[in-house]
């Protein structure tokens, strides 16, 4: 096992293997330290940090689908003072990358909160332009290229740390959202957000959710997250961190083969809370049984064909 | 406390109580040391494709035979499925769960409404002060034999079949109770007249709540309620039920 190597890197960060948490789903990383090694993780994604707390969506905020569940909790946080004085000192206690993903009303709210985190010692901010879930900003950046392309320059003018543009699978062109992030200066794309959705509770009938609409994740996504990971990764040079419905190591070396650098693990980790160090242990087996000895040499490596 | 994983356990017995309602009996060596009436565990359904466990509440805790009782409705799809469970099949499972009941007070008034009526049964089992049990009921009843050993058992039914006609507010008037600590856990609905009638009562109330949850160990942010106080976590007027909860002094919250 020593001889096969795990790491990759991204912008100049490198991390010691590709999978990390897919932002929303992991806390601050706190929550899941009673059950997870965090030091084994390439790299902890936080829940969307806003400028101020946000309380997020009335209940219910959560249902299940066949093979998936929707979500509105509407980016709920402590907000970024919080964050920087409690959440950040907890993550740096252990040997993993941090990536913050930033939320905002406003393009001034992302920038702003992008500023203050480039002042700590993160590694990469992860720009949420993509949240179905929310009034104002989130999807609202996210569907069309010409915003995406603005925001991304604008945010990228106070980041003194490399970004991530988290792109929405709610568009009719993957490639086109893509591009624009690349062009606005993005130093990594991540994909997939959740679908948007709804569920309708036919005995009240009425919608299962407060929110009505919510986002799709889990099983029921991959192929999509697939798909587009496969479409984004021939239209741009930047790196892709690749999410959506990953459950085992064989999902995410899917993810990865279709030119995915990094794989986040989302709504496993509330199925199975061992979920992150479980799929690092299949991609190694995965590894070890094909005689791979570079998780490098699998990123892509059915775009040729 | 050790941490709760996620671990298959062996059904020990699962027979039906009354219409829809089931009475399981888990096996659950190291969960029983840790667990206190109050808390819940997290239910996972053999098909995959339902994903999310189903978080019910402990009913009993039997130490010396190493077991929990669970006694849950069937309400869809997972819970239907769990009522086909038979002796001897393994069920996924993560638990104990959650901030369960502080046992405290001298005369207790234990307050339980349909579903929510099973997690009092081990803390009535627990207390040692006096105990009056109110349980409400739509119309068909169950667990009201077992909570006779530990107190005093009042019944409220929508139709008066069967005690009071009415809500559990109603028998507790009408038969003129009263406590220093009132505990109880039933429907939204029921939890606010608990709630009222504590708060004019100036009685002391320790109430669970009930919100579909994702994770249930405090990640998902999915099963918060408002709370009075910035809440330390959150940062904001919310807390999460299953962390913080799902049992909240009356005045941590608001319903």
């Amino acid at each position: 096992m020593n001889d096969m190597n795990m790491k990759v890197n991204i912008a100049g960060v490198s991390f010691k293997n590709p999978i990390t948490t897919a932002s929303g789903t992991f806390g601050s990383g706190m929550e899941y330290s009673d059950y997870v090694d965090l030091n084994r993780l390439g790299a902890v994604t936080t829940k969307g940090v806003s400028l101020v707390p946000w309380p997020g969506n009335p209940t219910p905020r959560v249902a299940e689908t066949y093979g998936g569940m929707l979500n509105a909790i509407g980016l709920q946080n402590p907000g970024v003072d919080v964050f920087i004085k409690r959440d950040l000192p907890f993550l740096k206690s252990f040997d993993t990358r941090i990536i913050v993903n930033v939320v905002g009303k406003t393009e001034e709210e992302y920038c702003e909160v992008t500023e203050r985190l480039s002042a700590c010692d993160v590694d990469m901010l992860e720009i949420n332009i993509s949240c179905p879930n929310v009034k104002e900003g989130g999807i609202a950046f996210g569907q069309d290229p010409r915003r995406v392309e603005a925001i991304t320059s604008q945010v990228k003018k106070y980041a003194k740390k490399p970004i991530i543009i988290k792109l929405s699978p709610n568009v009719t062109d993957i490639a086109e959202t893509a591009k624009a992030a690349e062009a606005g200066g993005a130093d990594a794309i991540s994909l997939i957000n959740t679908l948007t959705g709804m569920k309708i509770d036919i005995e009240r009938r009425t919608f299962l959710l407060a929110n009505k609409v919510g986002g799709l994740s889990g099983p029921a996504i991959k192929p999509i997250a697939v798909r587009m990971i496969y479409q984004a990764a021939n239209a741009v040079t930047i790196p892709i961190i690749g999410m959506g419905g990953v459950m085992d190591g064989e999902d995410a070396l899917e993810l990865i083969m279709a030119g995915a650098t990094m794989v986040a693990v989302g709504t496993a980790n509330f199925i199975n809370p061992r979920a992150t160090e479980e799929v690092i242990d299949g991609i190694e087996a995965y590894m070890l049984r094909n005689n791979i000895s570079d998780i490098n040499d699998l990123i892509g490596c059915v775009s040729g064909g | 406390m050790s941490i709760a994983i996620k671990k298959s356990i062996r059904v020990l017995k699962n027979l039906m109580l009354e219409e829809g309602v089931y009475d399981l009996w888990l096996e659950a060596d190291d969960m029983v040391a840790d667990a206190r009436p109050g808390q819940f565990v997290s239910l996972y359904c053999n098909d995959g494709g339902r994903l999310l466990p189903r978080p019910i509440s402990i009913c009993e805790i039997d130490r010396d035979k190493s077991s929990i009782r669970l006694v849950y409705r069937v309400l869809g799809k997972g819970t239907e499925e769990f009522s086909r469970l038979k002796t001897g099949d393994l069920i996924d499972c993560i638990g104990p769960l959650g901030r369960g009941f502080t046992l405290e007070g001298s005369k207790a008034l234990l307050i339980g409404g349909g579903i929510g009526i099973p997690p009092l049964l081990e803390l009535a089992k627990q207390l040692s002060c006096e105990k009056d049990i109110v349980l409400g009921y739509r119309d068909l009843t169950f667990l009201e034999n077992d909570f006779k050993k530990y107190g005093n058992v009042y019944i409220s039914t929508e139709d008066g079949s069967i005690g009071t006609k009415g809500n559990v507010i109603d028998a507790i008037k009408a038969n003129n109770l009263t406590a220093d600590i009132i505990y109880a856990c039933g429907p939204t609905p029921m939890l606010k007249g608990v709630k009222e009638y504590a708060e004019v009562n100036h009685i002391k109330a320790q109430l669970s709540l009930e919100e579909r949850m994702a994770c249930g160990i405090g990640a998902c942010l999915a099963c918060v309620c408002q709370s009075t106080e910035v809440d330390h976590h959150t940062n904001v007027h919310n807390k999460r039920i299953c962390k913080e909860g799902p049992v909240f002094y009356a005045d941590e919250i608001v319903l």
